[in-house]
């Protein structure tokens, strides 16, 4: 491999640098009939799962098919949506929030060549490359994270996993039966990097060890002060250590107020959590963002634990579709899984879906968890 | 013939969701097909390698990328993150894996022209491995080594007018909804205020200066479609403070079945007839709406903007005309001491050019909180620590019933003394003219 310069010198890093030039702006790449109806549109209506028409005040239509897609994505799959744009959309193309595909269309009867391209197109393994859906009450893609893919803090994967479950929920991909959207997400640690404590189903990954020591190279991997000074529970304190008849500068770990956070381990490369018993998987549910009805919330735990189960995770699938299932017949008109579970309490939730209620459970993190112990005499049998 | 053996990865080929294994194995096949045509400037076995360190990952249980690594471009303190394998030997092609994030535009709006430029660049000098897109909102180029870092910046910077996006204690790279663009909802354009802000504050993206991250979003309306409220220190959600525009031919439309419910987004299930009293009505949270025969009236001083009725019935509500933004603050996920939702702290601003009024309460805020904040404490944690009524006096914003959910139910009311006549020196011994000991 010969090395290719872009024309940058590293004798002379200033020459010619250009820095603080921020994003292309957003207006460059708006297809022409958005470009002319911006902030003029009327109405819009879903004709179809994954097929959305929104309508101007001058008349003009725009069509949307939507597809999901891995948000861990090639370049050469870049270069295929890049090709398809060409196609029928002259060249634009967008991505929802949610890593969903979206070709918008001026012209209705390029809509079914469109789709019917799309749902042509799939990998060699076999699985589709742009499903149509992701539309209205039903479940669209999920968002997450970096899981071990890239990840130096995860307790589980998030592309297997993510793949795992839609898989499971696919038909409700391509279905809009719910009774409201339902948004799943997954971080691989509660770092949270995907922010999945408001979905209606969150799959989080967790540790359940405290961290091991690396006594010998603690000191010279970290700042002791900064590793101590991480723990929100103040587990850590300076320890000095024998090692091999020398005395080293260390930490030791209360194991028993440790939380398996991981930030220590963040501020300290000494101190890894990861252990292929401890990691796993909590389910949390019943969170949202939208302010629609009632206020945004949180998602809280259901499940405390599930072992990691490469390449399938097939426990947490199962927990979900059955969650999903028992929502979607259970739940009225536009409430949301956190509304219903509300509605009907959460004793009834844990009973309808059928997930064993544990100690784990209860809240027992700091003043917060008060608030959520039962404080009145209304509760069901 | 792959480079290793992955049968569990091969496991997740099967099934309709698109497969991250086959794109992936894909993208191996291509590199080693077109090794002699194409100068790759990082290990042409990447992807290989990226697959069997994932295949021994199953298998372990535990991840095999080290922690950290403090690499990046002159004069940035962001947008790269250092990513080295614990593998090196047996992997590597990805003993150096770095990512770089780039400023996504706004709406996530592209060209196929651009698309495929990205694509050029990170083919050659990367591992042609992206997010699209990160969960901040990032195009995300996973995988390249130190050496190509400056490289692809500068090509990034010369040729495709480009810059990074943020990480570590910086200003994270601000996301946007849909907004105005394409959604009858928007209440202001929310890509142009994100622009302006990102270009704006270009030095706190990429030259750590705070105590830890800071998030901006941007949503148009209250539905919150990029979750400003649970995951931006700062959310900016669009709103209105005048009346619903309804359509009444609509509004009967709807009644009698000829327009679909919610944009047609319950045709997955036959819920029977549309019936606005239990559909709509009855939902509001505020209970503002009644119909005075075929007439559906909304009482829109008590409306709370909660957006279910417009969410139902598109066609016949439309948002109010008198728009601006609401600021939320210190949301977080739960790291380290329990999850934030924002809270409420300007109600009602407009969202004009050039935006100095909203700039303002950030800057009053970014003041404080550098001033106050410890290392690596989000606002929301900082606003916990000293209490909501410090922001208020911080950036001058008088306390409002629309800040609480409900007043305090304790009466341990920290009083100042020049709250307080007389202050709060007195004299003992006056005291004690009256009150022995």
């Amino acid at each position: 491999m010969a090395f290719i310069s872009s024309g940058y010198d590293p004798k002379e890093p200033m020459k010619n640098r250009i820095t603080d030039i921020g994003p292309r702006k957003y207006d460059e790449f708006y297809p022409p009939v958005i470009a002319k109806n911006k902030g003029k549109w009327l109405y819009h209506e879903i004709l179809k799962p994954g097929v959305l028409v929104h309508v101007a005040e001058s008349g003009d239509k725009v069509f949307t098919v939507r597809c999901g897609g891995a948000r861990l994505m090639s370049t050469l799959l870049i270069r295929e949506i890049a090709e398809i744009a060409d196609k029928y959309c002259s060249g634009y193309v967008r991505w929802t929030t949610r890593n969903n595909i979206e070709f918008m269309l001026d012209d209705e009867k390029k809509l079914e060549p469109l789709i019917k391209d799309l749902k042509s197109r799939k990998f060699k393994g076999g699985s589709f490359k742009f499903p149509v859906g992701g539309t209205g009450a039903g479940i669209t893609n999920i968002v997450h994270t970096q899981g071990w893919v890239h990840c130096h803090t995860p307790a589980t994967d998030a592309s297997g996993p993510v793949k795992a479950t839609m898989d499971v929920l696919f038909e409700d991909f391509q279905k809009m039966r719910l009774p409201a959207q339902l948004r799943v997400s997954l971080a691989c640690c509660l770092n949270m990097c995907g922010a999945v404590h408001c979905s209606d189903i969150a799959i989080l990954g967790y540790h359940r060890k405290p961290p091991m020591l690396d006594h010998e190279y603690l000191d010279k991997m970290c700042e002791i002060p900064l590793a101590i000074a991480a723990c929100p529970t103040a587990a850590i304190k300076p320890a000095k250590i024998e090692i091999g008849g020398q005395k080293v500068n260390s930490v030791a770990v209360n194991n028993d107020r440790c939380m398996f956070c991981g930030n220590c381990y963040t501020m300290c490369p000494a101190m890894p959590l990861a252990d292929k018993q401890g990691d796993g998987i909590v389910i949390m549910a019943g969170g949202k963002v939208s302010n629609r009805i009632s206020p945004p919330k949180f998602s809280k735990v259901v499940v405390a634990f599930i072992e990691n189960e490469p390449p399938r995770w097939t426990k947490t699938t199962q927990v979900i579709k059955k969650m999903v299932d028992v929502y979607a017949q259970d739940a009225r008109k536009y409430e949301r899984l956190g509304d219903w579970a509300e509605r009907i309490g959460w004793e009834r939730f844990f009973e309808k879906c059928e997930i064993p209620f544990t100690h784990h459970l209860i809240d027992d993190f700091r003043d917060p968890a008060y608030y959520t112990w039962r404080q009145t005499t209304q509760f069901k049998f | 013939m792959a480079k290793h053996k992955t049968p569990m990865l091969d496991q997740l080929e099967s099934g309709p969701w698109p497969s991250f294994v086959s794109d992936l194995k894909e993208l191996a096949e291509h590199r080693a097909k077109t090794a002699s045509k194409i100068e790759y400037q990082t290990p042409v076995d990447v992807v290989d390698d990226i697959l069997g360190l994932l295949e021994l990952t199953y298998k372990h249980g535990r991840t095999h990328w080290k922690h950290g690594g403090i690499v990046g471009v002159f004069g940035y303190g962001g947008g790269v993150i250092g990513r080295y394998c614990d593998m090196p030997d047996e992997f590597p092609g990805v003993a150096h894996f770095h990512t770089m994030r780039v400023s996504q535009p706004g709406g996530k709006f592209y060209t196929s022209k651009y698309l495929r430029d990205l694509c050029d660049l990170w083919d050659l000098r990367g591992s042609g491995v992206t997010n699209m897109h990160g969960s901040t909102g990032d195009i995300v180029f996973l995988g390249t080594t130190t050496p190509q870092l400056e490289e692809i910046f500068f090509e990034l910077t010369h040729k495709l007018n480009q810059d990074l996006g943020g990480s570590g204690s910086n200003l994270r790279t601000p996301s946007d909804c849909i907004g105005e663009a394409r959604c009858e909802y928007s209440c202001y354009d929310t890509q142009a205020l994100c622009f302006t802000l990102t270009n704006d504050y270009q030095d706190e993206l990429h030259r750590p200066a705070f105590p830890y991250k800071f998030k901006f979003k941007f949503d148009g309306c209250p539905n919150c479609c990029v979750a400003s409220i649970a995951r931006s220190d700062m959310a900016f959600i669009g709103t209105w403070r005048d009346d619903i525009r309804i359509d009444q031919e609509a509004v009967q439309g709807y009644v009698g079945g000829e327009l679909p419910a919610n944009g047609g987004a319950f045709k997955g299930r036959d819920w029977g007839k549309f019936d606005i009293k239990k559909e709509v009505i009855e939902l509001c949270p505020t209970g503002c709406m009644w119909m005075e025969g075929k007439k559906l009236k909304i009482d829109s001083k008590e409306c709370n903007r909660c957006m279910h009725c417009i969410n139902v019935m598109p066609r016949a509500l439309r948002i109010g005309e008198d728009r601006g933004l609401s600021i939320l603050v210190g949301a977080k996920a739960p790291i380290l001491d329990g999850a934030q939702m924002g809270s409420l702290l300007v109600p009602f601003i407009k969202v004009e050019e050039p935006y100095d009024e909203i700039k303002e309460v950030i800057e009053k805020v970014w003041d404080w909180w550098m001033e106050e904040g410890k290392n690596r404490e989000r606002l929301g944690e900082l606003i916990k620590r000293q209490g909501f009524q410090k922001i208020l006096e911080v950036t001058g914003i008088t306390p409002d019933p629309r800040h609480v959910k409900e007043p305090r139910a304790n009466p341990y009311i920290f009083w100042k003394e020049e709250e307080v006549e007389g202050g709060w020196t007195r004299d003992v011994n006056e005291f004690r003219k009256y009150h022995r000991r």
